[in-house]
């Protein structure tokens, strides 16, 4: 566990602990549950936004890409009955193929990430709403969803399957970003991709593969999310999410100049908000001032991790000018 | 006198740039200032643009005494540089750039840009300087040529009396150059003093009306109109003794190696090089700044693949298309910038070690901490890398021992021909003897290495054989016994066809 990480633990304590003193029913069983549940379900993208973030790019398309996704599932379900594991299975492959056009054109066509993305978040937002003439679409009288609504939003041993669904990927995360060949890479392209290039290191195929994750992962969250509203209205459903998850991510310690970051930071990340946006209801904060408070304690964080890594990065000269008194250039 | 440089010295840690340097300069005269790479021409006129301040000595400037310049001094005293890298904002247009900071103003406190006055106090300067593009012409549809005139332009307005030109033909076609020149004459006739640096004499001969040269940072000599010849020139640029550096291969180079035939770089589109290093031999490869040679290395590395013709390792054809392919086929690059490109400054040494055959230390996928750390600590000790720890950041090391770093990263690999584009760039001198034993060694070990560098003390000292670029193309080749500085130079400014007489 990094500094950076402990921290953000630290904080999270102490945000939880003075909100618990103000209103105890904030570690109520069913509040911390239902904590659990939005964590979950914020969780899953946020670390495929970190990803991105860490390889130098962004993606802004998240939030639109739930509703086309959203509504191109419950069609599936509901309209062409198909059956449930085959309608899973294309909107995975929706959202990964969607992660790699905007991946492919990033790195082959040379855009910018801000803006394949914000690209994106226009067009599937409007092809949303076009597909479904802006009316918002339920699972109405579907049959055989049980098994999936179970799974995507039932519970085992009293806790919310989002939950575990994101324990699961970020397991899986933190060996691909930590441990893996891949996940170095990632760092080495995101902190220097001439020196990567230098390596002889695709580093093409290595940013397009964040862009893959990170589509893929937002697939299985446009799933648990249809499940958690039961309906989708193409015009808000999932309005912002693309800026909770880099929310989090920065939170969490990712640098939008890339090489930096976390799978841990990014979940603690994503509990802060979710702390936060529990505790605007819990305390009686006009809940009109719920963004305020995300952005004003995103920003003293922000500020708190800048002056912080200046202290550290003056620590580190000095001691690099102890061991090698050598002239650098 | 307009200007006089008295025993001007500048020293950083370890290096004594400038040493006792003592020039002047007078109004409508063209001063030719010339000098190898590194000869501390640069660092003089940086002192006099007030970007670096001397250490020691005395600038005398219409006739007020300074012990360093700062930019503003220098741009109020009249001084005004065209640089070899042109600093021009080319989103804005030739009329925006020549009068940037003094734009004719007008609507009072709105503070509008005058676009019609600027362009009627652009226009007879560009009509003097012949320039035929008009003065809303956007920048960024200027050739180099008309660039450059925007700069002198931009120095005209300023009423600079001085007008330091840095290797201003160097990417100029011939008739260009001819116009350039004929513009240095008439500055000179209206009473501007010129300081022209360039390596190319030719035009040295034709515009200067004197000669000063530098080496290793001194005074080489001076010479007046009447001696200015090439010989005369090449005589003051070399001549400095040489340590003696070389150790010669255990054994002759073997069979095989790195051939390159008709190789075509992306930088000259329209010239072939032909190139051949043995296994156990280190090439050379010396030539002026841009004469192709960084060009050659990325190509063979395949970061700017080669346009054409064909490369061969021990006899097979390899296609290199990007640096991946390289690494394949054993071919590693050493780059010029390691901070840019050789190493992730951020990144502890052990994983900038592994970086490019990290699927070796890695198990399905996984990467094995432990082989990591096993590979980085051997190339640490074989290389005596100074360090607390292979776990630290590289970025905290010295420069020799980041040298040594990107060193260890293709050493714990498989080489057959490793480039080296000057290796010891910044790096002290105790380190610098270091890296040439290592790089012995691995010829011995039977690596063919190609070593770029712009310092003859290098390259004398440490060849096998050189090679000469000039202009993107191979001017020619010297076996050991022929190595002099006079020889190298007169193929690196193109004139191995003229007459050798000294």
């Amino acid at each position: 566990m990094s500094k950076k990480e402990l921290g953000l633990g630290l904080l999270l304590i102490i945000i939880g602990g003075i909100t618990a003193a103000l209103n105890p029913l904030f570690l109520s069983g069913v509040n911390l549950l239902n904590m659990a549940n939005l964590i979950g379900l914020f969780g899953v993208f946020s670390i495929g936004q970190g990803l991105i973030i860490i390889t130098g790019g962004i993606d802004l398309s998240v939030g639109s890409m739930f509703a086309l996704l959203g509504v191109i599932f419950i069609d599936l379900l509901v309209n062409y009955e198909l059956a449930w594991p085959l309608a899973l299975l294309v909107v995975l492959a929706m959202g990964l193929v969607l992660g790699l056009l905007h991946g492919l054109l990033v790195t082959r066509l040379k855009l910018q990430p801000f803006v394949v993305t914000l690209c994106g978040l226009l067009i599937y937002r409007g092809i949303a709403r076009y597909y479904t003439n802006d009316a918002t679409m339920g699972f109405g009288y579907a049959t055989n969803l049980d098994t999936l609504t179970w799974l995507a939003s039932g519970r085992s041993f009293g806790i919310p399957h989002p939950f575990i669904i994101l324990l699961i990927v970020a397991v899986a995360m933190y060996v691909l970003l930590h441990r893996s060949v891949f996940g170095r890479y990632i760092y080495a392209v995101g902190r220097n991709e001439e020196a990567a290039r230098h390596s002889g290191i695709n580093t093409n195929a290595v940013i397009a593969g964040a862009y893959l994750i990170g589509g893929g992962l937002a697939g299985l969250s446009a799933v648990m999310l249809v499940f958690y509203t039961s309906s989708v209205s193409p015009s808000s459903f999932g309005n912002f999410y693309e800026l909770y998850a880099i929310a989090a991510a920065v939170l969490g310690g990712c640098s939008l100049r890339g090489g930096e970051g976390s799978i841990l930071g990014i979940v603690l990340g994503t509990i802060l908000l979710q702390i936060l946006q529990n505790l605007v209801n819990i305390l009686g904060i006009p809940s009109s001032l719920n963004f305020a408070v995300m952005g004003s304690v995103i920003l003293l964080g922000v500020i708190a991790d800048q002056q912080l890594g200046k202290r550290k990065q003056a620590r580190a000269l000095s001691r690099s000018q102890g061991v090698a008194p050598a002239p650098a250039e | 006198m307009l200007l006089e440089l008295d025993g001007i010295g500048k020293t950083y840690p370890g290096v004594r740039a400038l040493d006792d340097v003592s020039l002047t300069l007078h109004a409508g005269e063209v001063l030719g200032l010339i000098g190898e790479n590194g000869a501390g021409k640069s660092t003089l006129m940086k002192v006099l643009g007030g970007v670096v301040p001397p250490s020691t000595g005395q600038i005398r400037l219409n006739g007020r005494s300074y012990d360093r310049l700062t930019v503003a001094e220098a741009q109020a005293e009249g001084i005004a540089f065209v640089h070899q890298e042109l600093n021009l904002f080319d989103n804005i247009d030739v009329a925006g750039n020549i009068l940037f900071g003094r734009e004719p103003l007008r609507g009072g406190p709105l503070q509008l840009v005058d676009r019609k006055a600027a362009a009627e106090q652009v226009l007879p300067l560009l009509r003097r300087l012949g320039a035929d593009f008009a003065p809303h012409t956007p920048v960024a549809e200027l050739s180099i040529a008309q660039r450059q005139l925007v700069e002198i332009a931009k120095a005209l307005v300023a009423n600079a009396r001085i007008i330091i030109l840095d290797e201003p033909t160097s990417s100029l076609t011939l008739s260009e150059t001819a116009r350039l020149l004929t513009i240095v004459g008439e500055l000179r006739a209206s009473g501007t003093a010129i300081i022209y640096i360039t390596h190319r004499l030719g035009e040295i001969i034709d515009c200067a009306d004197r000669v000063v040269c530098l080496r290793d940072g001194k005074m080489a000599g001076a010479l007046p109109h009447e001696e200015i010849t090439h010989a005369n020139m090449i005589r003051l640029m070399i001549g400095r003794e040489l340590r003696a550096l070389y150790t010669p291969p255990a054994r002759p180079p073997g069979e095989g190696g790195l051939s390159v035939k008709g190789l075509v770089t992306s930088a000259f589109p329209h010239k072939q090089v032909d190139l051949r290093i043995r296994p156990g031999e280190i090439v050379g490869l010396a030539g002026l700044v841009g004469s192709g040679r960084t060009s050659l290395a990325r190509a063979l590395f395949g970061i700017d693949p080669p346009l054409g013709g064909e490369v061969l390792l021990d006899g097979q054809a390899v296609r290199i298309s990007s640096p991946k392919d390289a690494v394949a086929a054993g071919i590693y690059l050493v780059p010029e910038d390691r901070k840019k490109d050789g190493l992730v400054l951020d990144m502890p040494i052990a994983e900038n070690i592994t970086l490019a055959n990290l699927h070796h230390h890695a198990r399905a996928g996984l990467v094995d901490r432990g082989a990591e750390r096993r590979t980085a600590e051997a190339q640490g000790k074989a290389l005596r890398i100074k360090a607390p720890g292979m776990e630290v950041a590289a970025g905290t090391l010295s420069g020799g021992n980041q040298q040594k770093v990107v060193l260890g990263k293709w050493l714990s690999m498989e080489p057959r021909v490793i480039l080296f584009d000057e290796p010891t760039r910044g790096i002290d001198v105790g380190a610098k003897g270091e890296i040439y034993a290592l790089m012995r060694a691995l010829a011995d070990r039977g690596v063919a290495i190609l070593m770029i560098s712009s310092d003859m003390e290098e390259v004398i000292g440490v060849s096998d054989r050189i090679v000469v670029m000039h202009e993107g193309r191979i001017s020619g080749a010297l076996q050991r016994d022929a190595f002099s500085e006079k020889a190298v130079l007169r193929l690196a400014i193109g004139q191995d066809g003229e007459a050798a007489e000294s």
